[in-house]
């Protein structure tokens, strides 16, 4: 209960913090219920805890995502740069101060992985994940990800993301994201790489990560 | 005369239902026991009158359902009515099967909607509303409203059993449900609702 109870302040300084800078910026300013309703929204699709959700499509976990990772995806959507027609509509509505408030909310969620994943394949995922592919040029994971998966800045946090999330954005990367020629994003560092992964490897290394907390 | 129609239905369905927990008992007969169901529902399972379709809907939402009027946490009027006492005696094999059986049986759309009203259906549909915080339903019950695993068909319901359901929600039932969707329809107005259940209605 106490820990419960500390986690809520935490996020009601976050909140409460954020919106003060917000209000100090005037033109971009959203209120804290306005934030809240918004973070309730999210929740509908992600998971009341931020960990992620099996609707017809596995909606992914947004809990202790990097914030600048979720800053640029959210952007990425409302720039087309990302391709994906629900979060098109969900993220041209926000404003550049909401973007941030709901970035600092769902980074600092730290539920338990949602989970679901083979476990026969975990083993062979985790050599993946931090020794790579030398023979199909294939770094290592934790290279950028990070030993324990929790993403740095831009590089996105994959432990305990949905494993059926992973496979659809590693099989589907080219076809939605660094979808403006004109506008190239950091999404193009992943794109050989995800191309040199068979169908297999993939499975292997999205259940070992969708059990990492 | 209306009203009185209505409830020599209702009367019948009353009586249905007392005679369907009688014979829902016994264990592995799914003819008899789907019997039962079809009184109401219809023949092949394409519902009749405030009775849903239940035919080509998902075998776990039906599990999942039978279980909830079992238990009374799906309490709405007619659930209380006619379901509560219809799936009393029903024990978890019957109800397997049963829920096997409807899955299985092809799904023919009511098309009872209001055709105006169904492009901003579609609309509200596919894309929610984000403007004020509602979700997109094709998210979880798929682009077709096919639904999946425990999250229902919707595509080809009638409008009146969608509307009442969607109408509900924001009523107080069902309050034992899985978290989503007492918040998400709660939120929709009278006018949302008419335009969803009326483009649901069509869906093939």
């Amino acid at each position: 209960m106490k820990v419960v109870g500390s986690r809520l302040a935490l996020h009601m300084a976050i909140l409460i913090a954020f919106c003060a800078a917000a209000h100090a910026q005037g033109k971009d300013a959203v209120s804290q219920p306005e934030l809240q309703a918004k973070i309730d929204y999210c929740k509908t699709c992600h998971g009341f805890s931020g960990q992620g959700y099996r609707g017809f499509y596995p909606m992914p976990r947004l809990a202790g995502q990097q914030t600048e990772y979720i800053e640029n995806q959210l952007n990425a959507f409302i720039e087309r740069r990302r391709q994906n027609p629900v979060m098109f509509n969900v993220a041209h509505v926000l404003n550049p101060a909401m973007l941030k408030g709901l970035a600092a909310y769902f980074g600092s969620l730290n539920p338990k992985p949602l989970g679901g994943a083979p476990k026969e394949l975990l083993a062979a995922g985790k050599k993946i994940y931090e020794e790579g592919i030398p023979a199909s040029d294939v770094p290592p994971c934790a290279s950028c990800h990070g030993p324990e998966a929790k993403g740095d800045g831009q590089f996105p946090r994959l432990a305990g993301q949905l494993h059926d999330y992973i496979m659809r954005k590693l099989t589907n990367w080219d076809k939605e994201r660094g979808q403006d020629p004109k506008n190239p994003d950091a999404s193009a560092i992943m794109e050989p790489i995800a191309h040199n992964l068979t169908e297999k490897q993939i499975a292997a290394v999205a259940a070992y990560l969708s059990y990492l907390e | 005369m209306k009203a009185r129609i209505m409830r020599l239905i209702g009367l019948t369905m009353a009586v249905l239902a007392i005679v369907s927990c009688a014979g829902a008992s016994s264990a592995g007969d799914v003819e008899s026991a789907s019997r039962n169901c079809t009184w109401c529902h219809g023949t092949l399972g394409h519902g009749y009158t405030i009775a849903p379709r239940l035919a080509g809907q998902r075998h776990e939402y039906i599990m999942d359902q039978l279980y909830d009027f079992r238990t009374h946490a799906r309490d709405n009027p007619f659930s209380q009515q006619y379901m509560w006492g219809a799936t009393a005696n029903l024990g978890p094999q019957t109800a397997r099967d049963l829920a096997a059986y409807f899955s299985t049986l092809p799904p023919t759309p009511a098309n009872d909607g209001d055709r105006a009203l169904a492009e901003i259906g579609r609309e509200i549909f596919l894309e929610g509303i984000p403007e004020y915080d509602i979700a997109s339903c094709a998210a979880c019950h798929g682009p077709n409203a096919e639904g999946i695993g425990q999250i229902p068909r919707l595509g080809g319901l009638s409008y009146s059993y969608l509307k009442r359901r969607l109408a509900q929600w924001g009523e107080g039932y069902h309050v034992a449900a899985e978290p989503p969707m007492p918040r998400i329809a709660s939120r929709l107005a009278p006018n949302e609702i008419a335009a969803l259940a009326s483009y649901l209605s069509f869906i093939q």
